[in-house]
Parts: structure tokens; C-alpha cells; sequence
């Protein structure tokens, strides 16, 4: 296996973005990403497509052939990688494979969903494409709902309370403010999370990633091809694996063991030849706030039942314990579904980079990246590291 | 008529949604300032149908009886709305029966008489010897115009009657059957049309009364009994009134009849309503007792029938009174939401 | 959505969503529902069809107050999962119950329900739900 780095990185801010189209979105991170990388865009010999729902919203697939052609790569191998929410994180995974079976030299992946072109409705239809139709979305059951099943449980078996886990939104909020590319640059109060309306009881509005267009890209090379990009701050790729879970929750043992964090996390972690202490920035899936406190607690940064005391502590500040979603993560950065395990990498690369601005985690030189596909029926975990 | 062999009920069930709205509710929004015609009636949940309902009471009445799904020969759906125009219930009902597929089948529409009408038909075919058991249903999600005096009482429920021919398993046994039509148009709904309309008081006299008292009279004349040889009768009860005038034109106490009157609490139940009665009865009737059940539907005609109740009655009951004690009301928001009175799509 | 109005889809399915017909597994003895080839706990093929028992809990719910396309006006509903007595694990919606009457441990029997309708003129699709048990 080759070694593989992360040479260029690009992404659109996150928003509702009616003006721009998912080919517009996707075209503008990936042209970023290979500027940022200081190459010439036809030196790129493969194109990974990470998005879920182009079929359902825009009545669009094909998009590997689609974003090549507007983006002026036509010529390239590519394609579309589908898994739910951890498309872009499957898609990454892909290109990572690409490049360290010594296939290709340099490949791109950019993920990317455009949400806005759709009525609320069937959005909400469109994300439950992920799960069983014959007998989840049968039920009437939304995506919000099965988190929220999984969320009453928690509360339940540990005796915590709903505001101790919803301050994972106030966390996250507070981090975006200085991440221009978030769609959500404010702060909100524990009282304003607990008091917006219930959506699928328990979850809360503003417990909740939002609605919104995106495109976040990377550039992805052995070490062969670094030659080529003028970059001396580099990332490497230093682990990467996707796990499945038993895709519907009722169906699992244990709702609450979410079987798929570890099992990719430690694979990824293994390769990377890295343990959880060693992370020093982390992005999790906080698609609703109890599933960022359930990873913290599945990484072993937080006995079960006590991830939120970190929230609480500010343990997921710069500066903290565990740096977590330091720009903003799901919530407040936004979550542009196909989109997220790209940004959440584009993310990790600027502060191991020491390009996070005021929220910079000193000295940061791992971290690592968990992108979820339906309620964690597929789970992606990326470990990056900083080399020079 | 008299059935040529031994042939009864041998498992009953009846289903009652738990919603109710109060008379006083839609007069509330209608306001008529006449008095209402019972107190309350039965709303379906916005989940139910007169299939749903038809399925439930069946359930309760295979149960009951302890017969093998693979011996009924016959699941006979009578009802005035079935959620399809064209579709068969029956199909639906056999299938989450799990009594498919070697079962004869068939939706049958007489207004509200068309439940005791299917009870007769299984019980020709299992005098017959065609088949060895029969379920007869009874359903209905009544409609009614908005502001219209149906309104009142347009209610829903079902009740089903495992027929049978098996001795043993008899809780009670049909004697005769009498049935009396004439073509009297006091009530229809046209193909397309949403909801039915009516020719007001023409419904009473030449329709309901008429038809009731012909029907009764006839099985009795027939079968050389009179109203004092029955312990309990059921009529058609499309409000409060109109079976207890039937009952004192035939001769009947109102003793004979209260036992049996349900639409004071859940309105007009349409082709359920009259077997609804009869549920009600044999949950409380003691053996070798006789009671006469008289249907009428609109069009018109009724359907008497008379049925001695055996050793086996009392030893089950349904779950009547147990759907009738659990209610919830609700304001006519709600109603007009559960109905599918308020569209959305 | 093209998916959403398939009849064949919901007519193979029917007696597995009308009759709660599970699976037992041969090697592990797990019971699933609905019934399959395979059992999704030890991988062991040739799953014993089996007829589920109608009483079961609550394992957990929600409420859902923003439904997909094809729930619109339904709304609010509660969706939980439901242990049946045996083991197999049911999601499904709960019916006849406010939302905030229902609790985690509640006993709920099954009944036969509408679930939603592929359009106004399109077929019915039914199934079983689940009502505070008596």
C-alpha cells in the first residue's frame, strides 16, 4: 500500500443556496481544492462524487460524468459513491483506496448535496431513502424519529437529562462563529435549544443539523505525485475504513451500542497506528446532538452515560480534552448530507494545517474524522496527520 | 325460510372505534336547535376503515369459536363503505385472516342491511354442506354531508359472526329468516358522489317502519311465534327512536329492546348496527333463549331473523363492553380531520 | 417518487405486514421480524416462519410532527419499537393512544390499521399497529 496525502482542500460555505445548482456547488469546491493543491486539474486521474440524494431532489444521477464535465476533467474515471449521510466519508474512502493501491497518482473527491431544490416534505422522504422501506419508512418513522427513539433510550438506561445532552448544539454553534464557512455563524443558549419545538419528541428543532447546499473537495496523492504541488504543510491519510452496522436500530441487540463507531475507529486507528488519547481534533456526526455525545462515549473519551460532562466542562473547546466539531460540526458548520464527511476532513486539514483561525487547536497534529450513514448503518472513520 | 340443517353462530365479534363526539358538539357548529337524535356517536381513528373495523371484529369472532383457519369456507363483507369502489374488503380481511387462499369471497352493498343479509347467505351455504363454516360481517364507516341532520348519528363500527354448522361449537342457532324488499328510494349515493343523500320523513313510514315491520311480522307469522315468545329483539337503529316505535307497533316491550340499543352512545353504525345489537345481546343472554334480529336498509328492505341461544352462550364474551367503557371524545376539529372531512391532499 | 407508488412491491409483502409473520432462527434461536432468509445476529440460513404473538412493550418512541411526503396530514403520530413476548423486536406506530400517554414498558397488543394511501387514487397499504394493550 502507498502512502496517500491530502495536497489540496476546497469547499463552498454552507447555506441555502438558491442561487447555485449542485453542479455550481460541486464545480466550486473541486476547482478550490486542486487551486489549494497548486496542481493543473488534468493532472487529476480520478473523480470520487460523494452525495446521497441527486436522484431523489434533482432527478439527477450520473454525477461522476456530470461534475467532470462542468468542472472541465471530462477524460477522468468517475463516479458516484452512495452511503446515506457517509457518502462523502465512503467516497473519501474510496479515493484513498485508489491511490494507495498505486492504481492512480492523484485523484479528487468532492461531496456535495443540494437540499434547498426540494420542499421540506420530501427532503424529509428523500433522507429516508437510507432505511428499510419495506418496514422502517412504512411506519411513518423519519430519520429524526429513529434518532429520537435511540435518544429516549440513552436518556432512560443512564438517568441523563435532556439539557445535559442538547448542550452539544450550544457547543457546536458557539465554534461556528468563526469558521466563515459555517452556515449557522451564531451562538445559541441551552434555553433556546430546550425551548424550540419538538420535532420528533424528544429531539428539538435546535438539536438538529439543519437543512442546507454544500460542497467540500480534496486533492489526494502518493507520495510520488507530492512532487508536483508546491505544498510544505502536508496531510497524510493515515488511516481510513468504513464499518456497517444492522442497518435498522430496532433490530439491534443494543440500539444504544452503535457497534459500527468502534469497529471503524479502531480499524482506522489501528492502521494510523494511533489510540483514541492520541487525537488531538475530532470530528464527530452530531447530525442531532445525542449521537455526538454517544461517539465521545464509543471512542472511550467518556464513560457511558458521561459524554455530556465533557460538553459541559468545555472539554470540546480548543484547549480542552478532546477539541470536538471545532468549527462548528453538523449543527452550525451544516450538514449538506452527501457533503459532511468531506467537510468534516476539509475541516481537520485547516487545524492541522494552523489554518483555523481563532479557533486553532495548538499544535495539532492528528485527528480524526467519524462520518455516519443512517442511524450508524454505516459509519467512516478517517485518521489525518500532519507530516512536513 | 328455514334452514334444511342444524346451523348457528359459533363465535361472535364486534368492533367500536374509540373516538366519540357528542350530539351537542355538532350542533355546536351546525346548530339546528332541534333535539338531537342520540347523545354521541362512533368516530374512526384516522388510521380506520370499515375494513380495518371488519377485520377486527372477525378476528374476535374466529377466536371465539376456535375454529381452524383452514376450515372457513367463506368471508362475506356487508357494507355501504368500503374504502375502495372497486377492490374487494373481503380480500384483505381473508388474507390478514390467513385464511386464503381457498375461501369464497365477496363485498356486499345493501345500505345498512347488508350484514344480516351476508349472515343469511353463510348460513345457506353451510345448510348446504357447501361449506363447513362462514364468516358474515357487518361494517361501516358511515358518511354523512357536513350540516346534515346524518350527521348526527353517521357513526362506524363492525360486527362479524362465525357461521357454522358444527353442533357442538353452536352458541346459538338461527331458526328463520325472513326477508322483505320493496324498491323505495328514502336514501342513496350515486357512483362518484361523496356523500349519500336522503328524502327526509319519506325515510320513516314507507321506508324504515314499513320494511321493519313487515319483515318481523312475516318471520313471526311464519314460524307461528309471537313477541312474547322472545326474550330480546334488535332493530336497526339508525337513532334512539325509531326502533322503540318499531318495537310498540309490533307488540314488543321496551325491555325486550333496550338491552340491544346502542345508538344512543355510538350512533348509527349502518350495516353494523343491527349486529352490533345482537353482540350486545349474546354477551348478556343465558342459554335457550330466543331472540329476533330485524335489519333495514335503505332501497329498500329488511332482513328478520331468529335465533335460540344454546348451552355454549355466555361461556365467551366479546370485547364490546370493553370498546364501549374506553371513549374519547373529540371537538369537531378533530371529527372533521379523522373523517376526512379536512383534506390535505 | 416513482418507488413510492409501486404495487408489486406492497403486494409481496402483504402477509408479512397483515400477519406479524417472523422468523426463527435455527442456529441461534433469535426470533426477527419480519421473516427472511438469513438470520441478521449469526448468519444462519433457513429461518422457521413463524406467526408472532400480538402482545408485546414499548422499548422506546417518539412522536413524529414532521412526517414524509406520503404521511402528510397524519401528523402526529407516534412510531416506537415494540418487543413482542418472545423477543422479536417491532418498529411501529402506536394507535388510539395521545403521545403523551405513552410510556417506555407500556403493553400494546396488535390491530390491523391503514398506513397510508400511494395517492389519493392509488392503493391502500395496510398493517399492523399497535394500541394500549386491556
Amino acid at each position: 500500500m502507498k502512502r496517500v496525502f491530502i495536497v489540496g482542500a476546497g469547499a463552498t460555505k454552507v447555506g441555502e443556496h438558491w442561487d447555485r445548482s449542485l453542479r455550481d456547488l460541486a464545480v466550486e469546491a473541486l476547482l478550490a481544492a486542486v487551486r489549494d493543491a497548486g496542481i493543473d486539474k488534468r493532472d487529476v486521474q480520478a473523480l470520487y462524487v460523494g452525495n446521497m440524494m441527486s436522484g431523489e431532489l434533482q432527478g439527477q444521477e450520473h454525477l461522476g460524468a456530470l461534475v467532470a464535465t462542468w468542472a472541465g476533467m471530462a477524460g477522468v474515471a468517475a463516479f458516484k459513491v452512495e452511503a446515506a449521510c457517509a457518502s462523502g466519508g465512503a467516497a473519501l474512502h474510496q479515493a484513498y483506496l485508489a491511490v494507495a493501491s498505486g492504481l492512480y497518482d492523484c485523484v479528487a473527491v468532492v461531496g456535495v448535496e443540494k437540499m434547498t431544490d426540494a420542499l421540506p416534505h420530501d427532503v424529509t422522504s428523500a433522507l429516508l431513502t437510507a432505511e428499510d422501506q419495506e418496514y422502517v419508512v412504512f411506519t411513518g418513522a423519519t430519520f429524526v424519529g429513529l434518532n429520537a427513539l435511540v435518544y429516549r433510550m440513552y436518556m432512560s438506561r443512564y438517568g441523563v437529562k435532556q439539557e445535559d445532552v442538547a448542550r452539544f448544539a450550544v457547543h457546536c454553534h458557539k465554534m461556528a462563529v468563526n469558521n466563515p464557512y459555517a452556515q449557522f455563524r451564531r451562538e445559541v443558549t441551552l434555553e433556546e435549544v430546550m425551548s424550540s419545538p419538538p420535532i420528533a419528541d424528544p429531539i428539538r428543532l435546535l438539536e438538529c443539523a439543519p437543512v442546507g447546499d454544500g460542497a467540500a473537495a480534496l486533492v489526494l496523492c502518493n507520495e510520488d505525485f507530492l512532487k508536483r504541488s508546491p505544498r510544505d504543510v502536508l496531510v497524510e491519510v493515515a488511516g481510513s475504513a468504513v464499518a456497517t452496522d444492522i442497518l435498522s436500530v430496532h433490530e439491534r441487540r443494543d440500539p444504544l451500542a452503535m457497534a459500527g463507531f468502534r469497529k471503524a475507529a479502531e480499524a482506522a486507528m489501528k492502521r494510523a497506528g494511533i489510540e483514541a488519547k492520541d487525537v488531538d481534533v475530532l470530528e464527530v456526526h452530531d447530525a442531532f446532538t445525542v449521537l455526538g455525545v454517544l461517539t465521545l462515549e464509543a471512542l472511550g473519551y467518556a464513560p457511558p452515560g458521561k459524554g455530556w460532562q465533557l460538553v459541559a466542562e468545555g472539554q470540546l473547546e480548543p484547549g480542552g480534552e478532546i477539541p470536538t466539531n471545532t468549527m462548528g460540526g453538523l449543527k452550525a458548520r451544516g450538514h449538506p448530507v452527501g457533503g459532511t464527511g468531506v467537510y468534516q476532513v476539509f475541516d481537520i486539514v485547516r487545524q492541522l494545517r494552523g489554518e483555523a483561525g481563532a479557533n486553532q487547536v495548538e499544535g495539532a497534529e492528528i485527528g480524526l474524522a467519524q462520518n455516519l450513514g443512517g442511524v450508524a448503518g454505516t459509519v467512516a472513520v478517517h485518521v489525518l496527520r500532519r507530516v512536513r | 325460510m328455514k334452514f334444511s340443517m342444524n346451523v348457528g353462530i359459533a363465535g361472535y365479534g364486534a368492533y367500536v372505534p374509540i373516538y366519540r363526539i357528542r350530539a351537542a358538539e355538532v350542533a355546536r357548529v351546525w346548530g339546528s336547535g332541534e333535539e338531537e337524535p342520540v347523545r354521541e356517536k362512533s368516530v374512526p381513528g384516522l388510521d380506520e376503515d370499515s375494513l380495518t373495523m371488519a377485520y377486527e371484529a372477525a378476528r374476535e369472532a374466529l377466536e371465539m369459536s376456535g375454529v381452524e383457519r383452514s376450515e372457513v369456507g367463506a368471508v362475506l363483507v356487508g357494507s355501504e363503505s368500503p374504502p375502495y369502489a372497486v377492490k374487494p374488503s373481503a380480500t384483505v380481511i381473508a388474507e390478514a385472516l390467513g385464511l386464503t387462499p381457498r375461501v369464497v369471497a365477496i363485498d356486499m352493498e345493501f345500505a345498512c342491511k347488508a350484514g344480516t343479509t351476508a349472515m343469511i347467505l353463510a348460513a345457506g351455504l353451510v345448510a348446504s354442506g357447501a361449506i363447513k363454516h362462514g364468516l358474515a360481517i357487518g361494517t361501516d364507516n358511515a358518511q354523512a354531508r357536513p350540516g346534515d341532520e346524518l350527521e348526527y348519528t353517521a357513526g362506524a363500527g363492525a360486527a362479524a359472526y362465525l357461521v357454522s354448522g358444527d353442533g357442538d361449537r353452536l352458541l346459538a342457532v338461527l331458526e328463520y329468516a325472513y326477508s322483505y324488499v320493496t324498491d323505495t328510494p328514502d336514501f342513496w349515493r350515486r357512483e362518484g358522489e361523496r356523500y349519500p343523500r336522503h328524502a327526509y320523513r319519506f325515510t320513516g313510514a314507507p321506508a324504515y317502519f314499513n320494511h321493519i315491520v313487515g319483515a318481523a311480522k312475516g318471520l313471526m307469522e311464519e314460524a307461528g311465534l309471537k313477541p312474547s315468545d322472545f326474550d330480546y329483539v334488535v332493530f336497526h337503529q339508525p337513532n334512539v327512536k325509531f326502533p322503540l316505535r318499531a318495537a310498540q307497533m309490533l307488540g314488543f316491550k321496551p325491555e325486550q329492546v333496550k338491552p340491544g340499543l346502542l345508538s344512543g352512545e355510538i350512533g348509527n353504525t349502518y350495516a353494523a348496527a343491527s349486529l352490533i345489537g345482537l353482540a350486545r345481546v349474546l354477551d348478556a343472554a343465558k342459554p335457550n333463549q330466543r331472540i329476533l334480529v330485524v335489519s333495514f336498509g335503505s332501497g329498500a328492505g329488511s332482513d328478520a331473523i331468529s335465533l335460540v341461544t344454546t348451552e355454549n352462550v355466555g361461556k365467551k364474551k366479546s370485547s364490546l363492553e370493553r370498546l364501549l367503557s374506553r371513549k374519547v371524545y373529540v371537538d369537531y376539529g378533530l371529527y372533521a380531520k379523522m373523517k376526512g372531512i379536512l383534506r390535505v391532499a | 417518487m416513482v418507488w413510492a407508488e409501486s404495487v408489486p412491491r406492497v403486494w409481496r409483502e402483504r402477509a408479512k405486514k397483515y400477519r406479524l409473520l417472523g422468523g426463527k432462527c435455527p442456529a441461534c434461536g433469535s426470533v426477527v421480524y419480519p421473516h427472511r432468509q438469513v438470520c441478521p445476529y449469526c448468519g444462519s440460513e433457513g429461518l422457521q416462519l413463524v406467526e408472532l404473538p400480538r402482545k408485546g412493550r414499548v422499548i422506546s418512541y417518539t412522536v413524529i410532527r414532521h412526517p414524509p411526503s406520503d404521511f402528510v396530514g397524519k401528523e402526529p403520530y407516534v412510531v416506537a419499537i415494540v418487543e413482542l413476548e418472545g423477543g422479536a423486536r417491532v418498529l411501529a406506530q402506536l394507535t388510539d393512544v395521545k403521545p403523551e400517554e405513552v410510556r417506555e414498558g407500556m403493553e400494546v397488543e396488535a390491530v390491523f390499521r391503514r398506513y397510508r394511501e400511494q395517492s389519493p387514487d392509488g392503493i391502500i397499504e395496510y398493517g399492523i399497529k399497535f394500541r394500549p394493550a386491556h
